[in-house]
């Protein structure tokens, strides 16, 4: 089996998922463009060596639909030959189009390929392509759907985690985030967006904020009490877990991730098509793992794909030097911690989803660069990246210095 | 010659006016539907008849289908494919749609449109009786208050199985129709109107004219979701994003009031939101699929046979003894004017009757009356009665602390606290001054009839009438009968709860009767399980999850736990050696005599209930006294156990006589503690799932927790013989 080697991994800024957001007058297709023409302009990139383009998208539906990266590959002027496709694993999509890239070059039919993802939230808002789950009576009612931030107040609520407990680490998260932007560790994968005049739109993460105290968060209600208590889903959720006697409420928006506009990219090939193209690898792909659990509760799925990446390395929990999970809401992030023995000291270092925000098909491949600028930075070897996926999935990627 | 539709021709327009004979109501039958057919068919060959009215003979339009049929076809599902139960279930559709389309393909009707067809309602239009209507063009409605349109098929465990679930969506939108076919709640004319259900509204004995009217003035009709381009109310059908919104909310709240038991709910929604997708004709097929696989299913056959048929048939006098002349209650004495007592004078006096409401002074009964008077003020407040109506039902209520005033009375109920001392001298001092031939009811709950008639000195007058509180909303009336109870108190009794519209069973005398016997077993399971170290929240979630109003440790707070203490301290004085120890016992001892935690009464049960009104929740202490089992069981077993213990308990009552029909103990199941209304009873359950299967089930948890669930000889032998509680089809289905 071949090795997979990331060469490289860029991201947009996050922009603001609002009609204000920096982001919001630019295209999704040109925040998907202006990844793929950075990673091609980094790299003094023979895009005729690309074979396929994989990008996870949650919402492909109107200005994100009809198959976007192919059409993003176009637009930015890549060779003709390059292939592109769409996937969706829901949040985790952006690493599982990583995963699915490496997959490709493992297994010997490919050799270079480009994963990562586009979400343009503030243009194609969340829940635009519908589906089944949620709608279909003669699905939701039987599989006891509820939305994920319940499932976040449920994990909450199950595991006894205090609205306290969630705050100090939103507040910890922010503090980490600015630090790593004082800093410059992001410098390495940042690409400005453009605008049509070819002028910086956006340089840094605008979604942060870094005063924020456990004061500031204690005025936010939470968010998901109403539709919890008004349109039935705590009792949904209570019917799946019948030990418990009612739903916590604790998250709100000050401690989940934020909704934000963002693209990523990710460069990955065998070792002769880096050797021939000139290129460094930064990392090996160790192991990849997606899975499926309860998806009433829908958020614990990380610990379980973390632990089948892990079995497929060969690794075991002290193996990891840097733990990256995506802050979708601060319990699931709590709960990983618990289960697998992380430091907190080791996970998500530089921040996450709740003080820069999520856009749900990128991220994966987000934090997946980002994990690898720190490991570069510290000097350290192994790294871990996981998010929490809708439906009860998990998606977990184990990486190494090379 | 049609027999349940008459037909004419006025005018050159066909009136149908229905009239079924031998059936109280109009109601559709495999009669009706041939020769509704037979007469649509005539309307649209007929090049003379210009379109037609359809209305009714009867001050009321139609209550919908016929349940003894709808039962049949679900009786035959058992020897036949779904796919042929189809062909039976979808006819009414077929032939709604003919009616409305005139047979035509809708691209046709485009260019052509139909014959106009025109309902013209008074009184009641339910079920396929309003789902008729909504097929016509358009729909004239009575103003006069009489008209009551609705689905009420969920509330038997059926869906609106004639276009109810797409045509009504069609005309109100997905969210407002979903509110009503859901529910079963029902609209007025004027609501309807408002809705655009209703075309004109009119006076009732103009209805038909108007109707003619509409015919004239709309020679060629097309339903709005014929016209191509239609778009529903409020959006696009299921995909739209409101709808979207609306679908999320509705699937949960499905689940949150039905906790999954009720499929028909959740079989409504997707009606609606598949048949929002595609064509109005695939839409119709759809409903009808749906329907059948409720039919398949079983669940509805045994909802109707208890929550309407045997109601029904209690209601009517099923029990009350052949050849007594009625018995009405003119004048009532209440005797006892706390809670149970005032509840009861305030239904009697709504029914009419005089009531004189005695308790041991005069400031006491003025209290019960003062109940009575809040009930009229609220009632008044929401429009549910007219000042005058509300005057005149307290005139009624005399309260007072003179036994004389008992003079006149036809009836006597005591309802003073649970003392056997007490209840005699009530009864001696009432009969002084009426004679000892009234008959003389005693609201008990505890205390056995056959010992309490002995302070009459004709104990064959003496009954048990036991009510639930809060008197004014529980339906049913446990009427006892002890030992020496006659033909004639029985019947007084029964034609009584007629009067105030209670639904009757008849019992005979045992410990707790039958209800508070057989309910008790599921609030001490839930003690036993809190014996056994199981988590709290859990035992009240499997409660709610098999069906039942609350948890056990809620309802125990409810009634009190010190109410619990003293029934089981009387239990086991009475029956010595023979009492069966249950884990549940040193709960309530613990609860009583060492932590005064009665219940809500006192503040503090099972459940800790703030000062400030915010919502009660499970005692922490519980966990100090009773430490969590390190394994918990998983939900089904402890759903089992509650399901199970109350079962057994009610088959026992079978067995010993307590019960003398299954009929009964299903209804007084359901109307006196709202054991599983899914299941159609306790009997009903046991025939469902299999009496070998009930058995084998109950002999293991009867291994596993005690003897409690073990079932009486009866049933096993009942299983030997391959029989079953119901014994014949009709039983289990008479007339609708």
């Amino acid at each position: 089996m071949a090795d997979a080697f990331i060469y490289d991994a860029v991201r947009t800024p996050r922009g603001k998922g609002r009609a204000d957001g920096s982001l919001h007058e630019i295209t999704p297709i040109q925040l998907a463009t202006q990844v793929l023409e950075a990673v091609r302009d980094r790299n003094e990139l023979d895009t005729s060596a690309v074979d396929d383009v994989i990008f996870g998208c949650v919402t492909p539906v109107g200005e994100e639909g009809a198959c976007i990266p192919r059409v993003a590959a176009i637009n930015a002027g890549f060779a003709e030959t390059v292939a592109g496709v769409q996937i969706n694993r829901f949040c985790a999509s952006g690493l599982e189009a990583c995963n699915m890239a490496a997959g490709q070059v493992m297994a010997g039919q490919a050799d270079l390929m480009i994963g990562g993802g586009v979400e343009h939230m503030s243009r194609v808002p969340m829940g635009s392509d519908g589906g089944a789950w949620a709608t279909d009576p003669a699905v939701a009612i039987p599989t006891y759907f509820v939305p994920q931030g319940i499932s976040a107040d449920l994990i909450a609520t199950k595991y006894g985690y205090s609205r306290d407990d969630l705050d100090a680490y939103a507040v910890e998260s922010q503090k980490r985030a600015k630090r790593a932007w004082d800093e410059g560790r992001f410098q390495r994968s940042i690409v400005p967006v453009k605008d049509v005049i070819g002028e910086i739109v956006l340089d840094h993460d605008e979604h942060m904020r870094p005063e924020t105290d456990m004061q500031s968060l204690g005025a936010l209600k939470p968010s998901f009490a109403e539709i919890g208590t008004n349109f039935g889903f705590d009792s949904v959720a209570i019917q799946k877990y019948p030990e418990v006697e009612r739903i916590n409420h604790v998250h709100h928006a000050g401690n989940s991730s934020g909704i934000v506009d963002g693209a990523s990219a990710v460069l990955i090939g065998n070792a002769e098509m880096g050797k021939r193209l000139g290129l460094t690898p930064r990392a090996r792909v160790r192991a990849y793992a997606s899975i499926g659990s309860e998806p009433t509760i829908m958020l614990t799925g990380p610990s379980f794909a973390a632990e089948k990446a892990l079995r497929r390395a060969g690794m075991a929990v002290g193996d990891i030097d840097l733990w990256e999970l995506n802050e979708a809401f601060a319990a699931v992030v709590l709960r990983f911690m618990d289960v697998l023995g992380v430091d907190h000291a080791k996970i998500n270092v530089n921040g996450g989803a709740i003080a820069m925000g999520h856009p749900l098909g990128a991220t994966g491949a987000m934090i997946l660069g980002t994990v690898l600028d720190e490991l570069e930075r510290t000097g350290q070897g192994t790294a871990l990246v996981s998010l929490c996926i809708g439906a009860g999935m998990g998606t977990a990627t184990i990486i190494e210095r090379v | 010659m049609t027999k349940t539709i008459q037909f004419r021709v006025e005018d050159g327009v066909a009136i149908l006016s229905i009239d079924v004979p031998g059936q109280s109501m109009n109601i559709i039958t495999p009669e009706v539907m041939d020769e509704l057919e037979a007469l649509v068919d005539r309307v649209l060959e007929d090049e003379a008849i210009e379109g037609a009215v359809i209305t009714s003979a009867r001050d009321s339009f139609m209550a919908g289908a016929d349940l003894k049929m709808l039962s049949q076809l679900s009786a035959m599902a058992k020897s036949h494919r779904p796919g042929e139960i189809f062909q039976q279930a979808v006819r009414l559709n077929r032939l709604f749609r003919k009616l409305e389309t005139g047979g035509k393909p809708v691209k046709e009707l485009q260019k052509t449109k139909t014959k106009p067809f025109v309902a013209a309602v008074r009184g009641q239009a339910l079920g396929g009786g309003f789902e008729l209507p909504l097929a016509c063009h358009f729909r004239v409605a009575a103003d006069d208050g009489s008209v009551k349109f609705g689905t009420p098929e969920v509330m038997v465990g059926l869906l609106p199985g004639a276009g109810g679930t797409q045509r009504l969506p069609r005309i109100v939108g997905i969210q407002a129709a979903l509110q009503y076919l859901t529910t079963g709640k029902t609209l007025s004319a004027q609501e309807a109107k408002s809705f655009g259900i209703v075309t004109e509204l009119a006076p009732p004995d103009e209805i038909v004219e108007r109707a003619k009217a509409l015919v004239k003035a709309n020679k060629r009709a097309i339903q709005p979701w014929d016209v191509k381009g239609f778009k529903y109310p409020g959006g696009g059908g299921a995909m739209h994003p409101n709808a979207v919104r609306t679908f999320m909310a509705a699937n949960a709240m499905a689940r949150e009031k039905t906790y999954g038991l009720y499929p028909a709910v959740q079989y409504i929604l997707s009606c609606v939101y598949e048949g929002s997708i595609v064509p109005f004709d695939r839409a119709l097929e759809i409903e009808s699929k749906y329907f059948t696989r409720l039919l398949v299913e079983g669940q509805a056959a045994n909802m109707i046979r208890t929550l309407f048929v045997n109601k029904q048939a209690a209601e009517k006098g099923a029990r009350r003894p052949k050849g007594i002349e009625p018995m009405p209650t003119k004048r009532l004495g209440m005797l006892g004017a706390g809670l149970m007592g005032a509840g009861i004078a305030h239904v009697a006096a709504a029914a009419g009757i005089e009531v004189v409401l005695i308790d041991r002074d005069q400031a006491s009964a003025e209290r019960g009356k003062a109940h009575s008077e809040k009930l009229v003020e609220k009632a008044v407040k929401r429009r549910k009665m007219t000042k005058e109506e509300g005057e005149t039902l307290l005139a009624r209520i005399k309260p007072s602390a003179d036994y004389a005033d008992l003079a006149g009375c036809d009836l006597i109920i005591e309802a003073v606290f649970e003392d056997r001392a007490l209840k005699a001298e009530v009864t001696k001092r009432a009969l002084a001054v009426t004679g000892e031939d009234i008959i003389f009811g005693s609201n008990t709950s505890t205390l056995p009839i056959t010992e309490l008639a002995a302070a009459d000195p004709k104990p064959e007058n003496f009954i048990g009438i036991h009510f639930f509180s809060p008197v004014e909303k529980m339906p049913l009336v446990e009427i006892i009968v002890g030992k020496k109870t006659g033909d004639r108190a029985i019947a007084k009794a029964l034609d009584f709860a007629r009067q105030i519209r209670k639904t009757p069973i008849v019992v005979n005398d045992s410990r707790g009767f039958y209800t508070s016997r057989s309910f008790g077993t599921y609030v001490m399971e839930g003690y036993a399980m809190v014996a056994e170290g199981i988590n709290p929240a859990l035992i009240e979630n499997a409660g709610r999850m098999i069906g039942m109003p609350v948890g056990p440790l809620a309802v125990g707070d409810e009634v009190a736990i010190d109410l619990s203490y003293k029934i089981l301290k009387q239990t086991k004085k009475d029956l010595g050696d023979a009492y069966e120890p249950s884990p549940a016992d040193k709960v309530v001892e613990l609860f009583v005599e060492k932590l005064e935690r009665f219940g809500r009464k006192n503040g503090k049960g099972m459940y800790v209930y703030p000062e400030d009104g915010s919502k009660k929740y499970l005692w922490p202490g519980i966990a100090e006294h009773f430490p969590p089992a390190a394994e918990q069981p998983d939900v089904e077993e402890v759903k089992k156990r509650l399901l199970y213990r109350q079962i057994v308990e009610c088959v026992r009552c079978y067995a010993e006589g307590v019960l003398v029909t299954v009929e009964d103990g299903d209804v007084g199941a359901i109307f006196g503690w709202g054991f599983a209304p899914w299941t159609g009873g306790p009997f009903s359950h046991v025939d469902f799932i299999g009496a070998k299967t009930f058995i084998a089930e109950a002999d293991r948890l009867a291994e596993i927790y005690g003897e409690r669930f073990r079932v009486p000889d009866q049933l096993r032998e009942m299983a030997q013989r391959g029989e079953t509680y119901y014994k014949t089809p009709e039983t289990q289905a008479s007339a609708a």
